[in-house]
């Protein structure tokens, strides 16, 4: 009596299974439309120019301390509440200045802020749609009235860009969103940008900073990395980087080109296949339970012999 | 299917046991509050760089896998038509009942934001890229199916009961404070009885339906816990980080969900002094090492492709916790395979246990011991983070103990040993 269900259970058992190992074969099937990135907004930060001031650092917390992120009131400052320096990105900083120093002629500077990914991890995971990328503008904006504070953003940033409010109650995440309603909208700059004393961070188009960059680094070839940090890694990014020093020495990683939400998509995906997937399996696996009902009932009465060799085997 | 399988499980319920795990619960509970007031930083060590701690790879990612024991059967009674377990289902089923409700509980101490949580409702909040969105939407239907799955036996207390202990308590009430009985509270109560009478022929009609949602929905979310990590390529160590992922955990959940059951009924047996239900476990253990042997073999043909075998083996601080592991898992199946061994209730009670241990490692390996957010990142759980961890399984013991005492969950005595008889 068991027999066939335990095929009809194999079978079953089969299907998910290919089902799950075509996820992986046919993956580069399902290619989203190439998309513009020319016209989105970004920075180009330029490790030589910057001297390490930290104005920009001040800049960001003075422009965007009023807009609706409750981040600022809680800043590290000093007794005489003159010097807030922190020590990395937090949920009151969105931006940092670090000094990587090797040696005495070998150091730089190195800013820290969101990348905006033209494939960002953050937005593919966030389950409530919280984090939002804008089309045009390519600007990976937050959402604290959507946020559940789940952090799965924190987890799937490859460059660990989200922070948390570990120490609120009503706690939130942050992170740069390009001055987008606070700077960008008065003053059609970021903050940081704006400030920046040694024009160490340029604001402006990807294309015209990506030209910018290339121009720079064919013009002192021997001044720079020969590579635009952002240009290639996990997709591109909008916000760019030139150093003299490697970048993964100044905390930035080195990453594939592949964004990683590319491939987890991919494979969620296909074993869903448009929720058509669950509800196929749901219907076998129905099928096969009320036909097993059906033979228990019928059965019933002559039960106990074939009951007992079922037991053994 | 009769409720006549089970019986209520006749015993005290304020015993000793009771008591401490109460005493736990309360500790844990005391501590959430903490939480809510002060902030998740004010008792756990979680960080920026460690975003998911002890609560989320214990309580949810391993606490569901655990509680996988009423899926398991599932699958084994109504898919694989193995009637004969039909006893031991509803005690599956209410530790799985214990074991994602809290899980969900769990969730709402663990996010920041929790009262936004009503966007998951919203369509045009859903996000269907995120393995957290079906994830979370899994596990909530799926505790209301345990829910339902659950139904019969409160619907046959509720048509037997005589009200005994709130008869009492009314007795009590109208002795000391000199509150009267309310009117007509025999006829209300009565018609509850017979709602319950009137609910449970039909619930049973369309049962089948809901339980079959119970075997889809486990499906659906304990491979998802797996995609939950697939975007984390640069930050879980290779050993664990792989496409293979949800079919991995799916695997995964399905043999501890098979030796968490096996455990269960030992251990329920040895402290409500019952006899063994050898004949049955036997019967389970049998299917194990089938699951685990699939599982080793994705996970080394995995390594292998991926040309990861030698870390698997380098002996560092990762590749020891993978190879414990793995012969946690390996050890407990190869003792499985002797017929001896699997009919006796000591080895059974190891093997078991070895598998539920190595099963529960590998989810750990993947969630925390192989994640590393960069350098400078450390995270081990602080002690308040633990105890509210603690709290929660201690109410999960808690709430099964008193059920199992009020509820006819437990397989039938007098039934053992020709269930299939039985059962008509």
């Amino acid at each position: 009596m068991a027999r066939p269900s335990r095929r009809q259970f194999l079978k079953v058992m089969g299907i998910t299974g290919a089902a799950l190992l075509a996820g992986r074969s046919s993956a580069d099937a399902s290619e989203e439309p190439v998309q513009n990135y020319d016209n989105t907004l970004g920075m180009l930060y330029d490790a030589t120019k910057c001297v390490g001031c930290k104005a920009c650092m001040s800049a960001c917390k003075r422009v965007n301390s009023d807009y609706g992120s409750l981040a600022y009131e809680k800043a590290d400052f000093d007794k005489d509440g003159l010097w807030d320096a922190p020590k990395d990105l937090s949920g009151s900083t969105r931006t940092l200045i670090k000094l990587f120093k090797e040696s005495d002629k070998q150091w730089s500077y190195v800013k820290y802020s969101c990348m905006h990914c033209h494939k960002p991890s953050c937005v593919s995971v966030c389950p409530v749609s919280a984090m939002t990328r804008d089309k045009i503008a390519g600007t990976v904006d937050y959402n604290k009235n959507a946020c559940i504070g789940c952090r799965y953003c924190q987890i799937a940033c490859a460059f660990n860009i989200p922070k948390f409010q570990w120490d609120k109650a009503i706690p939130q995440i942050v992170k740069c969103d390009l001055c987008k309603n606070t700077n960008l909208i008065k003053k059609g700059i970021t903050g940081c940008a704006e400030t920046c004393p040694t024009g160490a961070i340029t604001f402006g188009k990807r294309k015209d900073l990506l030209a910018e960059a290339h121009k720079r680094l064919q013009e002192h070839p021997g001044k720079y990395i020969n590579q635009v940090y952002g240009e290639k890694e996990v997709g591109g990014t909008n916000h760019l980087y030139l150093a003299a020093m490697p970048f993964n020495k100044l905390g930035l990683p080195v990453l594939k080109e592949e964004p990683p939400a590319e491939f987890s998509e991919k494979i969620q995906h296909t074993i869903y296949k448009g929720f058509i997937a669950p509800v196929a399996l749901y219907s076998t696996l129905c099928f096969i339970a009320v036909k097993n009902m059906k033979k228990q009932d019928d059965g019933q009465g002559k039960q106990s012999g074939s009951g007992k060799k079922k037991g053994d085997d | 299917m009769g409720h006549d399988e089970y019986q209520r499980y006749d015993a005290k319920i304020l015993t000793p046991s009771f008591i401490v795990l109460l005493a736990l619960t309360l500790i844990g509970f005391f501590l959430i509050g903490v939480r809510f007031v002060k902030g998740i930083g004010a008792v756990s060590n979680m960080s920026d760089g460690y975003p998911w701690g002890i609560w989320i790879t214990y309580d949810v990612a391993t606490g569901t896998a655990i509680a996988c024991g009423g899926y398991a059967m599932a699958i084994l009674i109504y898919i694989r038509n193995h009637m004969r377990y039909h006893p031991m289902i509803r005690s599956a089923i209410l530790t799985s009942m214990f074991g994602y409700g809290l899980a969900g509980f769990s969730v709402m101490v663990d996010v920041g934001r929790p009262w936004n949580a009503y966007n998951f409702f919203i369509p045009s909040k859903w996000q269907a890229n995120s393995a957290m969105f079906e994830v979370a939407l899994c596990v909530m239907a799926y505790t209301t199916v345990l829910l339902l799955e659950f139904m019969p036996a409160i619907l046959t207390y509720l048509e037997k009961t005589d009200w005994h202990t709130l008869q009492a308590l009314m007795d009590r009430l109208h002795k000391y404070t000199g509150i009267n009985r309310p009117q007509r509270m025999d006829e209300r109560l009565e018609s509850v009885k017979d709602l319950a009478a009137w609910l449970h022929p039909r619930l049973d009609k369309v049962l089948i339906f809901v339980i079959v949602l119970g075997i889809t929905l486990p499906t659906m979310h304990q491979s998802s816990l797996g995609s939950l990590l697939l975007i984390a390529s640069t930050k879980l160590h290779p050993l664990w980080h792989t496409g293979f992922l949800p079919l991995l955990f799916l695997i995964n959940c399905m043999f501890i969900g098979y030796s968490i059951a096996i455990l269960e009924s030992i251990i329920s047996c040895y402290a409500f002094r019952r006899p063994f239900e050898l004949h049955e476990l036997t019967g389970l253990a049998r299917i194990i090492p089938w699951l685990t042997v699939i599982w080793l073999t994705v996970v080394i043909g995995d390594l292998a492709w991926r040309k990861q075998l030698g870390a698997a083996l380098s002996l560092d601080f990762y590749s020891r916790f993978f190879l414990l592991e793995f012969c946690l898992v390996a050890g407990g199946s190869l003792l499985l395979f002797s017929g001896r061994k699997r009919s006796s209730i000591r080895w059974l009670f190891v093997s078991a246990a070895l598998i539920v241990l190595g099963g529960a490692l590998y989810r750990f390996n993947v969630y925390l011991i192989g994640f590393n957010p960069g350098k400078g990142w450390h995270y081990f759980p602080a002690l308040a983070e633990l105890m509210i961890t603690v709290g929660i399984v201690a109410f999960e013991i808690l709430g099964y103990q008193v059920l199992v005492k009020i509820l006819p969950v437990l397989p039938r005595l007098h039934t053992r040993g020709q269930l299939d008889a039985g059962k008509a």
